[in-house]
């Protein structure tokens, strides 16, 4: 389990509408509830989370991202969050663009695959990465759309989408100092507040 | 623990303000026969309504008495420490005006003529129902129900509830059910229907005066309905193609499902009343939300003031999963709280009837937040 950014809470405007995106037990929607009394609303895929969410009182629909967001309606949140999810879906490309139609910022989380282990692992070894910040076997991994800090913004660039944050942190959330001063090499979690270029 | 609301007992409740109703007919006083469960605190904030479906009645849980075996239709989802626990809630079921279990209904007398009503009783919808069930609260002193909750039909009157009386109902939950039916479903309604208007034993709906019931018809319109309650799956399941019991009647019959069918009819058109089923069915044709508004769905939701629960199950056809869908959606683009699950389950239509442990988890996880919601109750 990947601890969500410290960073997250401070880029949250209080009493604001909050969309999570895979947002697994409720946790960090629970935490903003209580520290922001953001308006929130979960979506997770897996029922049993689901009923974890409902037991802190959130809201929370049962909906498969790679379905879109087209339910949704435009600039319908403040701020949409997708922590640790990115890399996961079928497109994520399609995925950031919806995210900033529904919302007028986007948080987007993911693991940072040009982190110095996995270089270590890829490019000494010669194999894929197997760690705690990519856990599974390339066989059976979720993660279908591995990216490093330099792809990402590559891809905001070409999507219009606009910089506003940038942070780094490792697997406990927390920030590094190195990860700060190289946060392609040292980063194992990139962290990142968007919203559309006007 | 779970437990049982063990033995109850239905009360009939008379009302005598006449009820204007939606499609023009009029009722100059009515019964409902009523169950409770649990208490009622003494900020009557804690009741719960529950709704039954076509074919369902007040008999929502518990036993009638200590030789019963067949608990009420929601026994798995209603009674201590379950779902809707009465240990928090004070539960009122009812069976709906139209019905054949007590309510004023069409086997009830016409007090203008002195004999039943028969086919002449006046055409009720959900709206009508939930004008009577409003009654009903205000007989108990219920200002706001702390849920109003139901399966199917009793999932569409939850949605009714919620636009029609916004500021009486603190959450909804809405399962298995439709914001409106398809022509599918009205044909398989109407499929029902013409079998029991063309058993000769019918009579226009006077059967009663010819001392005899449309048996075959209404038997005829339950298999109908049955097999739109259950799955493939479930039926693959349960019978496959496997041959007749030899403990029932099996003249006639070639394979264990429709000797199932055959006596699932029986036993149907022995307790339900043919004139009941076919106004049932119209209940549920014309149920449309948007239509006494004429707009669309998502505006009509705009009133709304409660919490929303919506649960589908993965196999049912009848109403399936992107039919619950459509009302998250209206109420996402209206702006309204609301969770949604799509359950995995194999049983069909009849899922949400059928005790499963992921729904039984979700459900009483939002019961149990209405519940801390009222806060300092209790």
């Amino acid at each position: 389990m990947i601890a969500h950014s410290h960073q997250i809470p401070s880029w949250i405007t209080t009493h604001s509408r909050v969309l999570d995106l895979g947002c697994g037990d409720g946790k960090l929607l629970a935490q903003l509830v209580k520290s922001h009394h953001i308006d929130a609303l979960g979506l997770e895929l897996d029922p049993v989370k689901i009923a974890t969410c409902l037991d802190q009182g959130l809201s929370v629909i049962q909906q498969d991202l790679n379905r879109g967001l087209s339910n949704f309606n435009d600039q319908q949140f403040d701020t949409v969050i997708m922590t640790q999810t990115l890399q996961a879906i079928r497109r994520p490309d399609l995925a950031l663009s919806e995210m900033l139609r529904v919302g007028r910022e986007a948080i987007v989380t993911f693991p940072n695959f040009a982190y110095i282990s996995n270089r270590i692992q890829l490019g000494l070894a010669g194999h894929m990465p197997v760690n705690p910040q990519l856990p599974n076997p390339w066989y059976n991994t979720p993660n279908i759309h591995l990216s490093t800090f330099r792809d990402f913004e590559e891809l905001c660039q070409r999507l219009s989408i606009r910089i506003l944050d940038r942070d780094t942190s490792n697997l406990s959330g927390k920030r590094t100092w190195l990860g700060t001063v190289w946060p392609n090499l040292f980063g194992e979690v990139a962290v990142y507040r968007l919203t559309k270029e006007s | 623990m779970t437990g049982s609301v063990g033995v109850v007992t239905p009360q009939l409740i008379p009302f005598e303000t006449p009820l204007d109703l939606e499609r023009g007919g009029r009722l100059p006083r009515y019964d409902l026969m009523v169950e409770t469960y649990g208490t009622l605190n003494t900020q009557k904030s804690n009741a719960v309504l529950v709704c039954h479906a076509l074919s369902g009645d007040h008999h929502a849980a518990g036993y009638h008495g200590s030789e019963d075996t067949k608990p009420g239709w929601w026994d798995s989802y209603i009674g201590p420490g379950k779902a809707i626990d009465t240990d928090l809630f004070f539960v009122v079921s009812l069976n709906n005006l139209g019905g054949c279990s007590g309510s004023t209904g069409p086997l009830s007398m016409n007090p203008e003529t002195g004999k039943a009503y028969g086919p002449d009783f006046p055409e009720v919808t959900v709206l009508d129902w939930i004008h009577s069930q409003a009654r009903l609260a205000d007989y108990f002193g219920i200002e706001q129900f702390a849920a109003i909750a139901g399966g199917s039909l009793g999932g569409m009157q939850a949605l009714q509830w919620s636009i029609t009386y916004p500021s009486r109902v603190k959450s909804a939950a809405i399962i298995a059910a439709a914001p409106r039916l398809t022509a599918q479903n009205i044909a398989f309604n109407e499929v029902a229907r013409q079998a029991i208007m063309r058993d000769p034993n019918f009579f226009e709906g006077n059967y009663a005066d010819h001392e005899v019931i449309p048996a075959s018809g209404l038997g005829l319109a339950r298999m109908v309905g049955h097999i739109t309650y259950l799955s493939d799956v479930s039926m693959g399941k349960k019978f496959g193609r496997r041959l007749p019991r030899d403990d029932r009647d099996a003249e006639g019959v070639n394979f264990a499902v429709e000797q199932y069918l055959r006596y699932q009819g029986e036993q149907f058109s022995g307790r339900f009343d043919a004139n009941t089923y076919i106004l049932m069915t119209r209940a549920l044709d014309y149920f449309d939300p948007t239509n006494t508004e004429s707009m669309p769905l998502p505006n009509v939701l705009k009133s709304t003031k409660c919490q929303f629960l919506v649960l589908s199950f993965t196999t049912d056809w009848r109403f399936s999963p992107s039919r619950s869908e459509e009302i998250v959606d209206a109420l996402i683009q209206a702006g309204k709280p609301v969770s949604y699950s799509r359950l995995e389950s194999t049983h069909g239509h009849d899922a949400f009837l059928i005790p499963d442990a992921t729904y039984e988890r979700i459900f009483k996880a939002f019961m149990d937040r209405v519940y801390r919601d009222l806060g300092g109750d209790e």
